[in-house]
């Protein structure tokens, strides 16, 4: 009954979690300071120094001026951000994005990380429950077990250990 | 002098090539014992000593060139396009590093001093070292041949000579940049070293973990080398770009990010190596990855692969460098696949929580945040082959996968060293994490109060929500590791009775690595910490006339002047800035913009005032053309002295670890083994 109780409660607190963490993301910013300051971060400034726009400090840069004063207008214009950034695109092209859209091919920039992620850690999880660690089978000891190596050879590798010496580590 | 350093080049490559094709010989004959006319050990000497007579030589060629800023010798091609007559002394040392040539000459000499410290100490193991340097010559001879025929520092000008040269980029012009890259350079060339012993001990099936033992200080100094070259370019980046930030996620640092991450990755399991016999094939493939990342960062950084904000030597060399990592791929894949048998684990996990699984999983994740980040630098290139457009992948990307994947890190990093080797059990796993979570739950609550609510006002920051995960891991941390410090501090004192400071030295001075380790951590903890106050930045921008003011948090900046002025180097315009908070004035700072003659290039000299709260960072962008005006953008960026704090304590960390621990005769004296062992996990070497 406690396993349950526990068990129930755990389940509760995750599904609380998770909830939480999706209403975090799903919410947006709406005023428009906070617009101009999310959208001038989605977007790079075009001179060629290769700094996000909302950022972008140089002396002169008539680029980053120019797409500011177009993002203010296109945000007082009452567009939304995929039209503003849709704008964007189609005068400067592509790489005016800070990041790829998530869309089409670009898509795998977002999916691959998440994906070798999720693989790696499975192969992880495999390789552990390959060698016992989570109740599976333990491998028969290999040729290179010490206790299954000759005595001249165990020897001699128990020899280096000494004549190295070892701290410990960590 | 361009014909002694020439020469000094081409003799360094026929010393090179000697050393990797009589070494290789030498080493073929032992292995087979077949009879030849010298006997191999004599033949393996000679190329032991080439190798030693090539650092000469390079020794040589870099005098030269060093020797030719100073000389200010416009005869030569990269003398001319780097530096100039007025340029000050410590940045005529810096135009070794500048452009293309001299910086593959540097690599090429450290490479050269690493290799003859290598051969200086090959007694420690005659065979294993021969391996290693002719691995080492090998990349030498690359190297070397790059220097030579693609890239020749010595080049000689075509045409008249000018009187003065295009002076050093102007970016380059700030102190840290004397020390930045050639640290970065220590790091990148310093992993050649642990790769030539790992591709060398699997070459001749090297018997145990000697080879692991014996490139520990390598490894660990070649690791401290690249994390100061990766901190200081973020200084040097926050103090010269003057866009208030020290990390862009760009491919340049990246691609000294990368084979960071691998070579934590190394550092972490060849532990598991050196206790269990695990993981061999995996600490093998790491150091071979680490090796060609280092490769691949210095082709995103010279080939123009990739746009970069601070690319400064792009070239056509890149096909060299492909060539080279294909050739070296090669090797790698054919060595192990011909030797693996050799690599057979000797031992298996036992639990799913224990110290093996946690670096299990720190590798994962440490090699996750590695392909990110290469998939990020590369996807570019990916795209426009697929699409035929390129796309940019920039900060909101790294932000948006890298960030969570650090902060998991980062809990990792507490997590690892609660958990006992082998196996633990429920009641272990709750007395250890107890602290620790109270301590993530009270930073939570400390950080609401203090108003880091990533709700407020009914909108999400994705900035102040990972900042507020960040405080409260980097809390439990922390504490984790103090926990475990006072742990076993506390049995030495009550047994020894010394204090709790003296108990902690003593403790350190027992397992100087595993207190090393975790003092490493610690700096890791507090350089995330001041990461995560980036997430708190603020700026404010405006055209400032005399006594016109400017609030920003807590300070009032006045100006009280703009002034010009000029020297053989730069001319340069300031504004003199008063600063005040609660009405007392506290300070004052010059912003400054540089114009440099040589090169007619301008500057930006940022004006900073750090307290441990926050960075008063204020830039001078120029003036406006209209009125005349100054115009000055200050940002108040919170916690950023943690960072380089941060790096201290990493640095001390390191070296406390470098330190051998008190022998187990010296350290009976002090704490009788047996009575300590019972009740002193901490005290066993990590058991």
């Amino acid at each position: 009954m406690a396993t349950r109780l526990r068990f129930a409660f755990w389940t509760r607190a995750v599904e609380v979690t998770v909830l939480a963490v999706a209403i975090c993301f799903s919410l947006g910013a709406s005023n428009p300071s906070g617009r101009l300051n999310d959208l001038d971060h989605r977007l790079m400034c075009t001179c060629g120094c290769a700094q996000i726009l909302g950022e972008c400090n140089h002396v002169g840069c008539t680029e980053s001026t120019q797409e500011l004063t177009e993002l203010k207008a296109d945000i007082a214009a009452g567009m939304g951000d995929r039209q503003i950034l849709s704008a964007f695109v189609a005068k400067y092209g592509a790489t005016v994005l800070a990041a790829p859209p998530a869309h089409g091919f670009d898509l795998v920039a977002w999916i691959a990380p998440f994906a070798v992620f999720a693989a790696a850690l499975l192969g992880t999880i495999l390789l552990i429950r390959r060698w016992g660690g989570l109740g599976g089978k333990p491998q028969a000891a290999v040729a290179t077990d010490p206790a299954v190596l000759d005595p001249e050879e165990r020897e001699r590798l128990q020899r280096i250990r000494r004549e190295t010496g070892s701290d410990g580590g960590f | 002098m361009a014909t002694f350093g020439s020469f000094c080049l081409l003799i360094a490559l026929a010393l090179a090539a000697y050393n990797l094709l009589a070494g290789a010989l030498a080493l073929r004959l032992l292995a087979t014992g077949q009879p030849a006319l010298i006997s191999p050990e004599r033949l393996a000497d000679t190329a032991r000593r080439a190798g030693i007579a090539g650092f000469v030589a390079v020794t040589g060629a870099a005098f030269a060139l060093v020797w030719s800023v100073f000389t200010n010798d416009f005869s030569i091609t990269y003398i001319v396009e780097h530096s100039n007559r007025a340029l000050p002394i410590a940045y005529k040392f810096a135009a070794l590093w500048s452009g293309q040539e001299g910086s593959l000459l540097l690599w090429a000499w450290l490479l050269g001093m690493f290799g003859f410290v290598l051969r200086l100490r090959h007694k420690t193991d005659v065979r294993l070292y021969a391996y290693a340097g002719m691995i080492l010559a090998g990349v030498q001879v690359f190297f070397l041949a790059v220097i030579n025929f693609a890239a020749p520092p010595f080049a000689l000008l075509k045409g008249a000579i000018p009187d003065d040269g295009n002076g050093l980029n102007p970016l380059l012009q700030y102190p840290e940049m004397v020390i930045h890259p050639p640290m970065l350079y220590l790091g990148y060339v310093g992993f050649s070293v642990p790769f030539a012993f790992a591709l060398g001990a699997l070459m001749m099936r090297y018997p145990g973990e000697k080879w692991i033992r014996i490139t520990r200080t390598w490894t660990m100094v070649t690791w401290l080398f690249l994390t100061c070259g990766i901190f200081l370019g973020m200084h040097w980046a926050y103090a010269v770009l003057g866009w208030g930030g020290y990390w862009g996620w760009d491919p340049v640092e990246n691609a000294s990010f990368m084979p960071w991450l691998t070579g934590t990755a190394f550092l972490h399991s060849v532990m598991m190596q050196e206790r269990k016999g695990m993981m061999k094939s995996w600490n093998v493939w790491l150091i071979f990855s680490t090796f060609l990342l280092t490769l691949l960062g210095t082709l995103l950084t010279r080939a123009g692969l990739v746009s970069s904000v601070h690319a400064f030597a792009q070239s056509s060399i890149g096909t060299w460098f492909v060539v080279f990592m294909c050739i070296v791929l090669a090797v790698c894949i054919f060595t192990y696949v011909y030797q693996r048998g050799h690599l057979k684990t000797e031992h298996h996990l036992e639990s799913l929580v224990s110290r093996e699984s946690s670096f299990l999983f720190n590798n994962l994740v440490l090699l996750t945040a590695c392909f990110v980040i290469l998939w990020g630098t590369l996807f570019p290139i990916l795209s426009e082959y697929v699409e035929g457009s390129k796309v940019t992948v920039g900060p909101p990307f790294y932000n948006r996968v890298a960030v969570p994947i650090g902060l998991f890190l980062l809990f990792l990093t507490g997590v690892g060293p609660l958990l006992p080797w082998r196996a633990t059990s429920l009641k272990a796993i709750k007395r250890n994490f107890v602290l620790p979570v109270i301590a993530l739950w009270a930073m939570v609550i400390v950080c609401l109060v203090a108003g880091v609510n990533p709700w407020r006002g009914g909108e999400f920051s994705s900035g102040s929500f990972y900042a507020l995960v960040g405080f409260a891991v980097s809390a439990a941390v922390l504490t984790a590791i103090l926990a475990e410090f006072l742990r076993g501090a506390g049995v030495i004192s009550r047994q020894t009775g010394r204090n709790l400071f003296a108990a902690t030295w003593l403790l350190t001075r027992r397992n100087t690595r595993r207190y090393g380790g975790y003092l490493i951590h610690i700096g890791v903890v507090i350089a995330v910490v001041g990461l995560c106050g980036s997430a708190f930045n603020r700026n404010v921008e405006s055209e400032m006339g005399l006594n016109s003011t400017m609030s920003i948090g807590p300070y009032t900046l006045v100006q009280v002047g703009a002034t010009q002025d000029s020297n053989l180097n730069y001319s340069s315009e300031y504004a003199m800035l008063d600063v005040s908070k609660g009405g007392k004035k506290l300070f004052q700072m010059t912003p400054e913009k540089r114009f440099y003659q040589a090169s007619g290039q301008p500057q930006t000299m940022v004006a900073i005032h750090s307290v441990p709260e926050w960075d008063l960072y204020v830039v001078y962008e120029g003036t406006n053309p209209d009125t005349g005006q100054p115009i000055i953008k200050a940002f108040l960026n919170p916690l950023v002295s943690w960072i380089w704090f941060g790096l201290v304590v990493m640095v001390f960390g390191t070296f406390v670890a470098l330190v051998p621990s008190l022998t187990p005769a010296t350290a009976a004296l002090r704490v009788p083994a047996a009575q300590a062992a019972p009740v002193a996990p901490a005290l066993k070497g990590g058991d």
